[in-house]
């Protein structure tokens, strides 16, 4: 009746899980409870849950990242304290259990943090940017964003409902095949991606069409902000590359539900198949995942030294450099496979080759500082903090791209060390760069600054100390993914990761005491004109928060910084224009679609990784009567009155005449 | 909103290439709709030729069982072929149909699109269960893995297509030619011929190519 | 472990690409990072010295030294990695003093076998072998994928079930090595790690005989037995009683390793994964 479900499933055995599992259940019903009885269940159906609004789903991309950023941190604690205690001895975690937590820290971090907030910003910012009213498909955008929850949510239960994949984040076979991990592990992991990945595809054909097919008046090609040309890149990696990761789990699963022989030792199945698909995705995958941060850096860099970005057309065509390349440079995840040195030299000098465009991006931000008056608000702190960690990363990544120093450095602890530090340094730099910088423009108040820059100055000084002692016990030979160890020497470098994971857990607590001050003194912080940075862009012609149709009218724009122009010309000619005639703007209806597919989804996700037939058929039925549903549907615009758009506007242009009559102290 | 260019503007056109042809603006819903497709359908290749790379390794991987020359059947093939091109030609008139808002062609049309389509997946579906039945099934050997993952997914998105068909014209039967109807008819008939498109691309490399082996 | 410390050539020679390379990079690297700390400092907007120039967004020559700077260090280094993949590529001999040692190595689940056909006895967890010599290894995986490393003697090299790939090495000085896997392998893992002794080339065929002379015999039901899960603490001697053993694991006449035994949620014992047909 229940397929392979019983109540051996829940893991009473093993008090970690349990008492894990039993406080994120009590503190999940808490907080549904609160809402209910609060009264806030109908706001946040009509307002959030089924909303279709570029803007909302941005922010619930971005909440679900930083609360998955919890639970991957939690685990890296805990491989932390294992690795610093494990010196001949077992530690605290089993080897059944350790094997878990890193498999899960990294699935998670990879798929349920970076990729949820990167996709986030794009979101919330990208329509913004470029003077529309939404992304090309809002509806479609809430499925993606709810079938990215349904993963995550699945891979949460694996917690305390059975266990989750023993195999690292790849779960490369013949270790992932079915004779070697015959439990539920991998059907976890690899469900639970083939979901989410559906929503990652989306919102890659979403964001792609919104770039190149939704722009405003007069903005070309080379008039658009540096994020949405990262945008644009990333999300053409995303729709070339993830039908590759959705094929291979396809694949795995194949092998294991049916017998297929894809990647099974037996009957002619071939590993090094796997091994070739997977990294064919996964180079791409940690450019989508870069390529958003390189974007908000040129943004903040810009904006807060007062400077257009230096070398922007260069700064297009590295970017699409780096797009291209980043499909030719896979085999170097697997040197030591024995391709041969021909093979292997081509692509380690390919890898190589993608520095050039990364390195010319450097060196064009280091140009827009130059000359400029720089201003040291939190996300400005975050670029250079990045500037410098990414360096090293990229240094330590190019040494890796030459065959031989691979052969002695392949899996090791310097190779963690190094991805940590592009990821780290590169995407989570550039995320809570982001998220400083546009949260006002999001909620309508600014971030406490205080706590901000300690945020960051924990953060990058706890990645140091938490990441260097790695680097060191790599060249000492270690290798990684060791539940405990016998070699003495690498005890110490240990000892040290942990107590820099200290140093990072305090960094995450400033963010957290940040978002909470900044909340209670929301007043004292708010954005009032919805300009609080002298932004150069189109977003900050907005009010914080934007209007639902974001734009009263389509912006002509005539340049590049299509907003400074706006700015300049506005002083020059101090708004003393004829009131401009508005009209009826028509917006997408909400829908219960996304979210009520991945509901769907759930439950076909958990049926297939239990076997449970039955289920996955309702699930599936009720996932196609849902888009059946939406079909139907007679009406999917409401129309704002024009006097009600010109309320709404009338309110931020009277904001900014205060701005503009200051014209020389910004 | 309207704002004139300002001095200092150096950085536009740094080479001074001059003529700059001004983007219109927002493109209009029928356009997006057909172009966000397009990039589906191009994701939905590269998920296709992932199985024909995965066919192309393994199809030496016999495992003492029976290679492609010993199980492909030429005529089933020719006649699933002729179904998937015939179909395709009645779905372009089908899609004619509804852009003259006609009716009777428009289900006529679909209806025989449906017809061929579900001979071809009939056809299919016997030669599979042919092979089970013979011991030949996927598990059996990595080369009848390659084999019927391929194939099968192709079958699976006839499948998936058909589906699609009948509630294009359940919608059609409710709401008309509605413009939103109109614009998914549209995305269906790009599915449905993509699909002939790859099932060329399946039968040259699987069953021609094959059966030389 | 140290791979700083390097006992044969082929470790030498990595490791000197390694640092190489680093010192290479340094040389951008360091620079680029003071001049990013530096025009942060100078051009803050407190410092009145500094000059604002906010027309400074393109300049031909400046783009020139940046695509250059990068562009010549990846010329340089493919340099490197092109002349480097080829001469230290696994497979290439390295020649040694005396007749060189076939090795064949097998990953099992959770322990190293190694088989010296032409001696006629395997040991497992650890490696007996002379100073000086070639060193010609052949290696496979019972199961799944492993990785072979010895950090002080050079290149690793992934281990396949139905693969054989290949590594020569050379160890230069007696002493006490160690080795390990390097790709996860399941629950064991972390036990495989393995000793190298590197003895004197007068003493090894002394120690091949008294190794030798074990009751214990490789065969393919002991092979059998030690394919099952589990990690061994003991270093094992074996005599060899077909030198064809390895090609028997290598091309699956005999069968993969099984997977573990696992009682399944339902309690039942479950027989490990689908039949190979």
């Amino acid at each position: 009746m229940l397929g392979k479900l019983d109540w051996s499933a829940i893991p009473f055995d093993q008090p970690i899980p349990l008492i894990a599992g039993a406080v994120v259940l009590v503190a999940i019903l808490a907080v549904l409870i609160w809402v209910v009885v609060k009264g806030h269940l109908p706001y946040l159906w009509h307002e959030w849950i089924t909303s279709v609004d570029h803007k909302r789903i941005g922010v619930m991309y971005i909440l679900l990242a930083s609360v998955m950023l919890l639970r991957g941190g939690s685990d890296a604690i805990m491989m932390r304290i294992q690795q610093a205690v494990a010196y001949q001895s077992q530690g605290y975690l089993p080897p059944e259990h350790y094997n878990q937590i890193f498999s899960a820290h990294g699935t998670i971090m990879i798929f349920f943090v970076a990729m949820p907030f990167v996709i986030g910003l794009m979101n919330l910012i990208v329509p913004l940017q470029l003077g529309v009213r939404d992304v090309a498909f809002p509806t479609l955008n809430s499925v993606g964003f709810w079938l990215t929850a349904t993963g995550a949510l699945l891979v949460n239960l694996s917690l305390v409902v059975g266990e989750f994949a023993r195999t690292g984040w790849l779960a490369f076979p013949p270790l992932s095949e079915l004779s070697y991990s015959p439990g539920v592990g991998v059907d976890y992991y690899a469900w639970s991606l083939q979901i989410s990945g559906v929503g990652t595809l989306v919102a890659g054909i979403n964001l792609v069409t919104t770039v190149l097919k939704l722009r405003t008046k007069g903005m070309n090609y080379l008039r658009m902000p540096m994020f949405c040309w990262t945008t644009l890149a990333s999300n053409l990696l995303i729709v070339a590359a993830f039908p590759i990761l959705t094929a291979t789990l396809a694949m795995l699963l194949l092998d294991r539900y049916l017998g297929f022989h894809f990647f099974t030792n037996e009957a002619g199945g071939n590993v090094m198949m796997f091994m070739n698909l997977i990294w064919a995705w996964g180079h791409p995958e940690v450019y989508i995942l870069v390529l958003p941060a390189f974007g908000i850096f040129s943004e903040v860099v810009s904006t807060f030294s007062g400077k257009a970005l230096f070398g922007y057309r260069s700064m297009v065509l590295a970017t699409m450099a780096i797009c291209v390349i980043s499909f030719m440079v896979w085999l170097h995840h697997f040197f030591t496979m024995g391709a041969g040195p021909d093979v292997n030299a081509i692509f380690g000098i390919a890898s190589m080759i993608i520095a050039v465009p990364t390195g010319v991006k450097i060196y064009n931000w280091l140009f827009t500082m130059y000359g400029g008056r720089i201003r040291f608000a939190t996300p400005m702190l975050w670029a250079v903090g990045f500037m410098v960690t990414f360096i090293i990363g990229g240094l330590t990544g190019v040494l890796v791209a030459v065959p031989p120093a691979d052969f002695m450095l392949h899996n090791s602890m310097f190779l963690v060390a190094h991805f940590h530090n592009v990821i780290i340094g590169g995407v989570l730099f550039g995320a809570f760069a982001g998220f400083e910088y546009w949260f006002p423009k999001a909620f309508g108040f600014r971030l406490d600054e205080r706590w901000g820059k300690a945020a960051f100055w924990f953060t990058f000084l706890g990645f140091y100390v938490t990441f260097v002692p790695l680097y060191v016990a790599g060249m000492l030979g270690m290798t990684r993914r060791l539940q405990h160890y016998d070699v003495a020497a690498w005890r110490p470098w240990m000892f040290v990761a942990a107590a820099g994971m200290a140093v990072l857990t305090i960094g995450v607590i400033c963010q957290i005491v940040q978002l909470v001050v900044s909340i209670r003194n929301r007043e004292a912080l708010r954005d009032r004109t919805g300009d609080p940075w002298d932004g150069r862009s189109l977003e900050w012609a907005t009010s914080s928060p934007p209007p639902v149709f974001n734009f009263a009218f389509h912006p002509d724009v005539r340049g590049e910084d299509a907003y400074w122009d706006m700015k300049l010309s506005a002083q020059q000619q101090s708004l003393d224009h004829a009131a401009p005639e508005y009209h009826d703007i028509e917006m997408p209806r909400n829908s219960p679609t996304g979210f009520t597919c991945a509901f769907f989804a759930t439950i076909m996700g958990f049926a297939l990784i239990w076997h449970i037939w039955w289920m996955v058929i309702l699930g599936g039925v009720g996932a196609f009567a849902t888009f059946v549903v939406f079909a139907w549907r007679d009406h999917d615009e409401y129309v704002i009155p024009a006097d009600e758009v010109a309320r709404i506007d009338r309110i931020n242009l009277e904001e900014r005449r205060s701005l503009v009559s200051m014209a020389g102290t910004i | 909103m309207s704002m004139t260019a300002t001095a200092g503007r150096a950085h536009a056109d740094p080479h001074h290439i001059g003529l700059v042809v001004e983007h219109p603006g927002p493109a209009p819903k029928r356009t997006v709709t057909a172009y966000g497709f397009w990039v589906f359908l191009l994701s939905d290749i590269v998920m296709f030729s992932c199985f024909f790379a995965a066919y192309a390794v393994l199809a030496d991987q016999t495992a003492g069982g029976p290679k492609g020359s010993e199980i492909f059947e030429q005529r089933n093939v020719a006649i699933e072929t002729v179904c998937l091109l015939l179909s395709s030609f009645t779905c372009g008139m089908a899609s004619i149909a509804a852009d003259v808002r006609n009716r009777f062609w428009f289900y006529l049309g679909m209806a025989v699109t449906c017809m061929l389509g579900l001979i071809f997946l009939a056809i299919e579906f016997r030669e599979f269960a042919d092979l089970v039945a013979r011991g030949y099934g996927p598990s059996r050997s990595a080369f009848l893995t390659s084999f019927f993952s391929l194939v099968g997914c192709h079958g699976l998105h006839v499948s998936a297509g058909i589906l699609w068909l009948l509630t294009m014209m359940a919608q059609v039967f409710a709401k008309g030619f509605r413009a939103d109807v109109l614009r998914r008819m549209m995305c269906f008939a790009l599915f449905w011929h993509a699909l002939d498109i790859v099932w060329v691309g399946v039968f040259s490399v699987v069953y021609l190519l094959g059966s030389g082996v | 472990m140290n791979l700083l410390d390097p006992q044969g050539p082929v470790a030498a020679a990595n490791s000197t690409i390694l640092v190489d390379s680093v010192f290479i990079m340094l040389a951008i690297v360091v620079p680029t990072i003071i001049a990013i700390l530096g025009f942060a400092f100078w051009f803050r907007a407190s410092n009145p010295k500094a000059r604002f120039q906010p027309d400074f967004v393109y300049s031909g020559r400046v783009e020139m030294v940046v695509w250059a700077i990068p562009a010549l260090t990846v010329i340089l280094l493919g340099g490197v990695a092109w002349i480097g993949s080829h001469k230290l590529d696994p497979a290439a001999p390295v020649p040694g003093t005396g007749s060189p040692l076939r090795i064949q190595a097998v990953s099992l689940d959770w322990k190293w076998l190694f088989i010296y056909p032409d001696q006629r006895i395997a040991t497992v967890n650890t490696l007996t072998v002379p100073a000086g010599a070639e060193l010609n290894f052949q290696l496979t995986s019972s199961s799944v994928m492993n990785v072979f490393f010895i950090p002080q003697l050079g290149s690793m090299i992934y281990t396949m079930n139905g693969m054989v790939t290949r590594l020569n090495l050379r160890a230069d000085n007696e002493g006490k090595l160690q080795g390990l896997s390097a790709h996860f392998s399941g629950d064991g893992f972390p036990d495989m790690m393995f000793d190298v002794n590197v003895i004197s080339p007068l003493a090894f065929p002394d120690w091949v005989a008294a190794t030798a002379k074990t009751d214990a015999v490789l065969n393919e039901d002991s092979y059998k037995k030690l394919m099952q899960q589990g990690t061994e603490k003991n270093r094992l001697t074996f005599r060899l009683d077909d030198p064809r053993l390895f090609d028997l694991i290598a091309t699956q006449h005999i069968p993969p390793g099984p997977g573990p035994e696992l009682l399944s949620d339902a309690g039942r014992p479950h027989s490990g994964g689908h039949d190979a047909r």
